[in-house]
């Protein structure tokens, strides 16, 4: 939904960047908000493939309780101690495996989903705006129906009928989610590849006789490159959403790994809440909440990249700082910092 | 008037796709699970409501599958949906009607709110650029991500267990109120929704916030904006300028939105037990009562696609341009 202008517009005045020196690499790693989407990322990925090997205990192994005593009391409690990281839960499994276990299957599954999404999305957006007519009208047609059609619910009455060994195995939950996910991506591949038919480069390919598959693979895809990237962050974004909400609902089995939704599950189904057991659903709906931020900052980096109007405007301590005096930006006039002299232009 | 038909023509063909996947869904899944189910049930039901099931779901070997899917069609059509098992036979529609409306009002007026709101902080952060608002936008970006289940955990933690302002559960106290248009009743209904409506206004705030606020920040330097500054018009007068073109693609993205807020709200549901259509479902669900399965999915995606045409309406009322072409 943060995609509103997609015209690209690299010819937008870089933003003014005050004393800081200007930085080498491109311009998408000079984005604070990408390079910080992509640590958090990575963070989680690492997670996700040394999990089994961090993990101190099996996630489904039960163990006394052998965190501190709580206030007032002598026995043993399921508060987080040294031996359990993050605590047990009231039947005493470790919470940190199980969240550990967790991030595996959640980053495996959205990214699969999303993966297989685009891939759809791809196939059938391009191909819509690039062939046009009927072809565009039935594949339109039928992505704006997928569009409309409330995807949970629609998900929920696909799990009801599955049973639990389709339902926990990732690669039919990935397929699943990428059936009601796809058609916001093609809704705005097609939108651009029609703008794009009709260039040049494409009616010189056109003319010289290249077949339309080698045209949509080899001319109009790679200048989608930043597009179809912000269209796989958010629908792998939707995924994880989906993926822990039917874990929620217990709709999907997680198999034989965890699910943050199924431990939220687990934790409010047991009053975790009223009975304060804070570090059982705190932490899977914090990681959840960052899986997904991390995401959405790599998106935001790629929506200011493709507009670079949409960078955000300076902080007034942060203008005062670096012009000395405060600035308001006015109405249809960006400021725009020359660090260097104009006749020059910029090296 | 032609864009209005060409609209409606566009919904009634997703109906019916809608009602074509309902009746698909069962069929192709792998392993039979209703025919399973029905065999369990031979004996324990009436035999009428055992053989309405059968046509249903294809259990009478006499039946082609284009024979079931004129009937499926047939029962639609008639407004019936086919039997609860699990509420004691009592006919789908009924069920639904029940709950449906606990859903409706709770979805509508947080979308409403939200919207509003949101659309105003968004257009205040782009006219205000480098503001402590614009600063916030990374916040709500966080608080989206947030599954809509740990919103309403945590907004559970904080206002009902801590605080005890609100009820944690129920819809409205089923003890000392009984449905119906009387005071006490709209009073609970209302004391018990407003912790299920801020989940859902907060979740789906920061969507509506940053659309206004990308689309303001573009609109901004358009050349109709420049010239009313020029002439001089009060800020107030410019501004509104700016909003009637930026809210558009607001209005044009409610599809997506609407999907996702009705997702969003069948898991705040389950969190606050909320007598709505969500937790009907679930129960459907683990009680494998497939028909009320899939009366609830038709009703819900019918719903949607009624409120998607009504915005659909206002946003061709907005725009002018998509009159003209009439």
């Amino acid at each position: 939904m943060a995609i509103t202008d997609l015209t690209p517009d690299v010819t937008g005045a870089e933003p003014a960047r005050g004393r800081r020196k200007r930085r080498r690499g491109s311009s998408i790693t000079r984005s604070g908000k990408m390079m910080a989407g992509l640590i958090l990322l990575g963070l989680f990925v690492l997670l996700a493939i040394l999990g089994p090997i961090l993990a101190p205990y099996d996630p489904n192994a039960l163990g006394a309780p052998a965190g501190p005593p709580m206030p007032g009391s002598t026995v043993p409690s399921q508060l987080p101690g040294s031996a359990h990281w993050l605590g047990q839960t009231n039947i005493g499994a470790d919470i940190f495996s199980q969240l550990l276990a967790g991030a595996r299957s959640t980053v495996i599954v959205s990214f699969l989903a999303g993966a297989i999404a685009t891939v759809l999305s791809v196939i059938i957006g391009i191909t819509a705006g690039y062939l046009g007519g009927v072809v565009d009208e039935v594949l339109s047609l039928i992505a704006n129906v997928f569009l409309v059609i409330p995807a949970l619910p629609l998900l929920i009455a696909i799990g009801a009928f599955l049973g639990p060994e389709q339902t926990g195995h990732p690669l039919v939950v990935s397929l699943i989610i990428a059936l009601t996910g796809w058609a916001w991506g093609a809704r705005i591949l097609r939108a651009q590849a029609l703008s794009m038919r009709n260039r040049d480069f494409v009616e010189a390919a056109r003319v010289s006789g290249e077949s339309s598959w080698r045209i949509i693979t080899r001319e109009i895809m790679p200048n989608l490159g930043a597009i179809i990237a912000s269209s796989f962050l958010f629908t792998t974004i939707y995924a994880i959403g989906t993926y822990v909400g039917l874990g929620f609902l217990t709709i999907i089995t997680a198999g034989a790994d965890y699910n943050w939704g199924t431990m939220l599950f687990d934790a409010t189904s047991s009053s975790a809440v009223e009975s304060g057991f804070w570090w059982w659903y705190i932490p899977p709906g914090v990681a959840i909440a960052l899986l997904g931020t991390s995401l959405a900052l790599i998106n935001f980096g790629i929506d200011e990249y493709i507009n670079p109007r949409l960078r955000m405007a300076m902080s007034a301590r942060a203008t005062r700082r670096a012009f000395g005096r405060r600035i308001r930006p006015q109405l249809g006039f960006t400021p725009v910092a020359r660090l260097v002299d104009p006749a020059e232009g910029p090296s | 008037m032609h864009v209005f038909l060409r609209r409606l023509g566009f919904y009634v063909v997703a109906a019916i796709a809608a009602v074509t996947l309902d009746f698909f869904i069962p069929r192709l899944v792998p392993g039979d699970p209703v025919l399973t189910a029905l065999a369990q049930m031979r004996g324990s039901l009436p035999p009428q409501a055992l053989h309405a099931l059968e046509l249903q779901y294809g259990g009478d070997p006499n039946s082609s599958a284009w024979g079931e899917y004129l009937h499926f069609w047939n029962m639609i059509l008639h407004g019936d949906l086919g039997y609860s098992m699990s509420s004691g036979n009592v006919p789908v529609s009924e069920v639904i009607g029940q709950h449906i409306w606990w859903t409706v009002i709770l979805v509508g007026l947080s979308t409403v709110i939200s919207f509003v709101v949101g659309t105003a902080i968004g257009t205040l952060a782009a006219w205000r650029r480098g503001s402590w608002l614009e600063t916030l936008l990374p916040v709500t970006t966080f608080l989206q991500a947030m599954p809509y289940f740990f919103l309403a955990t945590l907004l559970v933690l904080v206002f009902a267990v801590k605080l005890g302002w609100f009820p944690a559960i129920n819809g409205y106290d089923y003890l000392n109120s009984t449905i119906g248009l009387n005071w006490p009743f709209l009073k609970d209904a209302l004391y018990h929704g407003i912790l299920p409506a801020l989940t859902i206004v907060a979740a789906s705030l920061a969507g509506w916030i940053i659309g206004m606020r990308n689309m303001m920040v573009t609109v901004r330097d358009e050349d109709y904006v420049l010239l009313a500054e020029a002439e001089g018009l009060p800020q107030r007068r410019v501004v509104w300028y700016a909003v009637r073109n930026a809210v558009l693609p607001q209005v044009s993205s409610f599809a997506m939105a609407l999907s996702f807020v009705v997702g969003g709200s069948l898991l705040t549901e389950i969190v606050f037990s909320y007598p709505g259509i969500g937790y009907t479902l679930l129960a459907a669900v683990k009680n494998l009562d497939y028909s009320l399965v899939q009366g609830i999915f038709l009703v819900i995606t019918l719903v949607v696609l009624a409120a998607n045409f009504v915005a659909d309406i206002i946003y061709v009322l907005l725009d002018p341009r998509t009159r003209q072409e009439a």
